[in-house]
């Protein structure tokens, strides 16, 4: 929101956690710039949610460093009210209290003392924000999953805080709700320029809401960069893994040029845009959004392409999309449509080929003893 | 059955007349049990959301004990409040015994249990979770206490309730450390005794029908109270 000359919004150094039996965060530096929406990402029991509240400043590091814009954040606990009370905190449940919902809206107002009139103003407008103003008398264990968790948003988003944190708040609910809060919130933070920090298990949200992704496997960030960098240009195996890169194929390089590189993957030869050194290991990543099925002979793909014959191996069915699994010495995976599915005549069984750009493929380098 | 409906008909007389011994025995009976509770709440609350929420070794020890205090026998507290303040005993020189004081003693170490035990359940019901929300929203650590206090009232209703009404209920206690002295420690349980083994049963049931009364009415507004905040 205000630009600070001072440093990121907030900034964790050397800050790791440990358990009595592991070390269940490990953060060497994370910035959180001003004004962003940081996505993290990653599967149950990376270390999320120890992230979010060591961020929140709910829980105390077992080491490390936290700067909030640019000043150092102390230890002693009353210091830290201060600072807490300008950050808010979403978790997965809403977690109302037993009052009624403009009532529990209004909490953090109240507790930090703003007064009633100005409070009541507030506590109506994000109300309506969120579209809960006709619930507002409502006792709060009467609302809905979906409602509540409006309830929840409108009590943090009403703070006006300067970081915003979001632990999961969509996980506990059913599709339609979670599809139409996640676009309302996108909304809101575009317009907001709210600090947030997202924390998700769920890969299509924390592309979806963030300006940047981090990738956090085994409580360390993997990668970090634009949701087009992490999902296309994976830093490593395991991020590729996690980002839902589909064909993953252990190559090796053959040659490389300013304009391409070939390489060996079992008896195929590709082309990638990538550069790298001759005879290097890699991995070869291919999202299954830019591979094309021709199923017809006479239809000829841009010369640069890769092009190689298969047969189909498997369907894989999920709403209207499809997954076609093709066999071509080694799988390749490619996303289609149901109507593509049957105009092409597409079932086990079927020769096809399939194609891609140079440009879509992504190769990393493999690191010997990870296969 | 004569000798219940005729002590019906004489309660409902004296009840009726306002019998100033009664009104005195009863008013007595409440002044001393209300306060014993009042006390145990001011000491148990804390005590007990303290154990209810922060965990250390030997909690499950001390949760066992507070239990099994929720059953203490009247008598046996008697006895050793009865004990220490005699006039050699440790605190014989507060000349406590057999004032209505000693009595209060007698009914706090009565309903402390209680009233510790059930608002370590009532805290322990509420999310652990909710604490770090609080937190996350901006509360300090007094304001923590509150919301959560708030959050458990009903059962912490409940612990008020259960205190109140063991102690304005027992009557080995009061007997041994007030003595049943009329016009100075006769409260309603020891008159009931006191009456019932004379044989004047008449007055024994207009004490424990003024007994059941108080108990009910006061029950009675706390119910209200809580089932008022359930539908909230």
């Amino acid at each position: 929101m205000i630009a600070d000359s001072r440093g990121p919004a907030l900034l964790a150094r050397g800050v790791s956690v440990d358990n009595r039996r592991r070390r269940i965060l490990d953060l060497p530096e994370l910035a959180v710039e001003h004004g962003e929406t940081l996505s993290v990402v990653g599967p149950n029991g990376a270390g999320k949610s120890t992230l979010l509240r060591v961020l929140g400043l709910l829980e105390t590091p077992t080491r490390g460093e936290l700067w909030f814009r640019g000043e150092p954040i102390p230890r002693e606990h009353s210091r830290l009210l201060a600072l807490r009370r300008r950050m808010a905190i979403v978790f997965q449940d809403p977690l109302l209290c037993r009052t009624s919902v403009s009532g529990n809206v209004g909490l953090g107002l109240k507790l930090r003392g703003v007064r009633r009139g100005e409070r009541k103003r507030r506590v109506e407008e994000w109300l309506a924000r969120f579209g809960i103003a006709h619930l507002a008398k409502r006792p709060a264990h009467r609302l809905s999953g979906g409602e509540a968790q409006r309830a929840s948003l409108a009590r943090a988003f009403v703070l006006q805080p300067e970081i915003l944190l979001l632990d999961e708040p969509f996980a506990a609910l059913d599709p339609p709700s979670r599809q139409a809060l996640v676009g309302e919130l996108q909304e809101l933070l575009a317009e907001t320029h709210a600090t947030t920090v997202f924390v998700t298990h769920d890969r299509d949200e924390a592309f979806a809401l963030g300006n940047r992704v981090a990738v956090l496997l085994e409580g360390a960030i993997a990668q970090i960069g634009s949701p087009e960098e992490v999902g296309r240009r994976p830093a490593s195996e395991a991020v590729a893994r996690f980002v839902g890169i589909e064909t993953l194929l252990a190559g090796r390089i053959l040659s490389t040029s300013p304009e391409a590189t070939s390489i060996a993957v079992e008896a195929l030869r590709l082309t990638a845009a990538a550069r790298g050194r001759p005879d290097e290991q890699v991995w070869v990543c291919l999202r299954a959004e830019d591979v094309s099925l021709i199923a017809d002979e006479g239809i000829q793909p841009p010369g640069a392409w890769n092009v190689i014959p298969g047969t189909v191996k498997g369907l894989a069915f999920w709403g209207t999309q499809v997954r076609v699994a093709v066999d071509c010495g080694v799988t390749v995976t490619a996303l289609t449509t149901r109507l593509l599915v049957s105009g092409l005549g597409l079932r086990p069984g079927r020769p096809v080929r399939v194609a891609f750009s140079p440009h879509s493929l992504h190769v990393i380098p493999r690191v010997r003893g990870t296969s | 059955m004569d000798l219940l409906w005729q002590g019906i008909e004489q309660a409902a007389r004296l009840i009726a007349a306002g019998d100033p011994d009664v009104i005195e025995i009863a008013r007595l009976s409440l002044e001393v049990s209300a306060l014993a509770t009042l006390l145990a709440l001011v000491v148990g609350v804390p005590f007990g959301v303290w154990i209810g929420l922060k965990p250390f070794p030997g909690r499950n020890l001390i949760v066992s004990l507070v239990n099994t205090g929720m059953g203490l026998p009247p008598v046996v507290v008697g006895l050793f409040v009865t004990i220490f303040l005699w006039r050699s005993g440790p605190f014989g020189f507060l000349g406590l015994l057999y004032t209505p004081a000693a009595i209060v003693v007698a009914q706090l170490i009565l309903a402390l249990p209680v009233v510790i035990g059930l608002t370590i359940a009532a805290v322990q019901q509420i999310d652990p979770r909710l604490s770090l929300q609080l937190l996350g929203l901006g509360a300090s650590r007094a304001q923590l206490l509150v919301l959560l206090l708030r959050e458990a009232r009903l059962p912490l209703l409940a612990a008020v309730m259960a205190g109140f009404g063991a102690v304005i209920s027992e009557v080995g206690a009061s007997l041994m450390v007030g003595g049943n002295i009329l016009h100075h420690t006769r409260v309603l349980t020891t008159a009931t005794v006191l009456e019932t083994s004379k044989g004047n049963f008449d007055v024994a049931i207009a004490l424990s029908l003024i007994l059941l009364g108080i108990s009910f009415v006061i029950n009675l507004a706390l119910t209200l109270v809580q089932q008022r905040a359930t539908r909230r």
